[in-house]
């Protein structure tokens, strides 16, 4: 599938939700279901640093795609962050730079993007597309 | 005076409002305070009414702008005891107060002169004494915290010697909450000679600390935590310090002559008030302390201390809860968390409940280092608030536990 088709799969998803604790109580489930990081990459270097949680992103270029793994200590924020991942793992450098990224905001999660808000959404989007460019000129 | 709580909630127009359709519930005082109806008219009835550049006009407006900025000076050399009103200087606040001291003693200070700080402190009474410290080539010192939020007094008593030469110390703490022994710190440094500048942001809210009384050289605090408004603050120096310190920002109103070759600088306060301040600020900074005082903060001390006791209680009852700072004297400030239950993930839900807290490490990160976590959450109570309030957050929380567990 391509990041775009995800996207609207996510957002489908979302939109079954009647209010703010069922897609909360969703975005726990998905953040205890990520799949863990292999314990090497949670260092220093691929931290994410932000005001309220630590958030550990690492990628591998596998074939011609890019696979993402992450961790954070705080589970609403792994939740987001597999929500990330699923929008963009397993998928070619070029396509992950230049994916449209406001489907943020129809799942109704924009009040992450607050700077202050955990890391801030903003800064793992923005660290996915920096490996993303890093990785194409390898 | 009578304490009326549902009178006094009536003063605060935005306690009344929603958040994500739920009564808010403000718990996030040690931040910054909710203001009264009277200050936020105040702040009204300086532009309708008194609006001028003050100190330079010869017109009546800025007479009477003039006369309003230097009554409430006098009205807070008042509540502080402050010898004389020019010692009471308008800042924009706690950071710009601790900034401009530390700014002037990294000009005086000599290599091998020593700075004390204590563990507890806010980054905003840590990095400037660093830059003072890179500046001169003094050395920071830090006074240990104990395991229940107290500062070590054996070891803060061991480090001073006659090459300290200031002391910066909170008088309450904002992560924890703690109550320092100020005053046995003033002593203790005097004893050596040392100046001591005390940061009173948190404890200005809460108490009326009396500056001839402690003695201190240097006490700063924010308006707006005490129901004043924003980029508004306080530093109170003693006279000899205040002349002994160079001026921090250079320009109009702080200068006696300008030649290009020589600049002689103002008096007392005006020498350390370069360009036009906060008016209005101060102005109803002023307006909000007889707020206060007109309440009393006998009643407030009491009621606060009421409401710590009973959201103390109330917490305990709930599983895995940690409590960081439990020293004897505490402000209206508690510090938390739920066993393997990261802070964000619990504000971020009660949020959703109306319960306004504060998570994270409160620009105080030696603090969390020392308990080896991420950050706490905070709830910190004013006078305004009720036990129903405390209540309601605690359904909220155990709507949040229910959710990550």
């Amino acid at each position: 599938m391509t990041i775009k088709e995800i996207q609207e799969e996510i957002v489908d998803e979302f939109a079954m939700f009647d209010d703010w604790m069922q897609r909360y109580e969703y975005i726990i489930e998905l953040g205890k279901t990520l799949p863990l990081i292999d314990e090497q990459y949670k260092k220093d270097e691929n931290l994410i640093k932000g005001c309220q949680s630590r958030v550990w992103l690492h990628a591998d270029k596998e074939n011609d795609n890019i696979v993402f793994t992450a961790d954070s200590d705080a589970i609403l924020t792994k939740g987001i962050i597999a929500v990330l991942i699923r929008a963009f793992s397993n998928q070619n450098p070029e396509e992950i730079m230049n994916a449209d990224t406001s489907f943020i905001d129809e799942i109704g999660l924009k009040e992450h993007l607050s700077p202050t808000r955990a890391n801030g959404l903003v800064s793992m989007i923005k660290q996915i597309k920096l490996y993303a460019i890093a990785l194409q000129a390898n | 005076m009578s304490f009326d709580i549902q009178k006094i909630r009536q003063d605060f127009p935005i306690l009344a409002q929603q958040v994500n359709d739920k009564p808010l519930v403000y718990f996030d005082n040690g931040a910054t305070s909710q203001k009264p109806q009277v200050v936020i008219d105040a702040e009204a009835r300086y532009y309708n009414e008194i609006n001028a550049n003050i100190h330079r006009g010869v017109h009546h407006l800025s007479q009477v702008a003039t006369d309003a900025y230097e009554e409430a000076r006098v009205k807070i050399q008042q509540h502080l005891n402050a010898k004389n009103s020019f010692e009471i200087l308008f800042t924009a606040g706690t950071t710009f107060g601790i900034n401009l001291v530390a700014n002037g003693f990294g000009q005086i200070l000599q290599p091998g002169d020593e700075i004390i700080v204590s563990h507890l402190e806010h980054h905003s009474n840590i990095v400037p004494w660093q830059l003072a410290c890179e500046r001169s080539g003094a050395t920071l010192k830090v006074i240990p915290m104990l395991a229940d939020g107290s500062l070590d007094m054996e070891v803060y008593t061991a480090l001073l010697n006659d090459k300290t030469k200031i002391v910066a110390v909170n008088h309450i703490s904002n992560a924890l909450g703690t109550i320092n022994p100020v005053k046995f710190i003033i002593e203790k440094a005097h004893e050596v000679g040392a100046a001591v500048l005390i940061d009173g942001a948190q404890a200005v809210p809460h108490l009326k600390p009396d500056v001839q009384d402690l003695d201190c050289e240097f006490y700063v605090f924010s308006g707006h935590k005490m129901c004043g408004p924003t980029g508004t603050g306080v530093l109170y120096g003693k006279e000899q310090w205040l002349n002994q310190l160079p001026p921090y920002q250079g320009g109009g109103e702080m200068i006696k002559e300008v030649t290009f070759e020589k600049t002689t600088y103002a008096c007392l306060p005006h020498k350390f008030e370069a360009g036009t301040p906060n008016i209005a600020g101060g102005i109803v900074l002023g307006t909000a302390v007889d707020y206060l005082n007109g309440i009393g903060f006998d009643n407030i001390v009491a009621y606060e201390h009421q409401l710590l006791e009973y959201a103390t209680k109330r917490l305990t009852e709930l599983e895995d809860i940690e409590f960081y700072g439990t020293a004897k004297e505490k402000a209206s400030v508690i510090s938390f968390n739920f066993k393997g239950i990261h802070p964000y993930d619990v504000g971020a839900i009660i949020d959703k409940l109306g319960i306004a807290v504060r998570t994270g490490h409160h620009c105080a990160q030696p603090i969390m280092d020392y308990f080896n976590i991420p950050g706490t959450i905070r709830a910190s109570f004013a006078f305004y608030n009720t036990k129903e309030e405390i209540d309601q957050m605690i359904e909220a929380l155990k709507k949040a536990l229910m959710m990550l567990r």
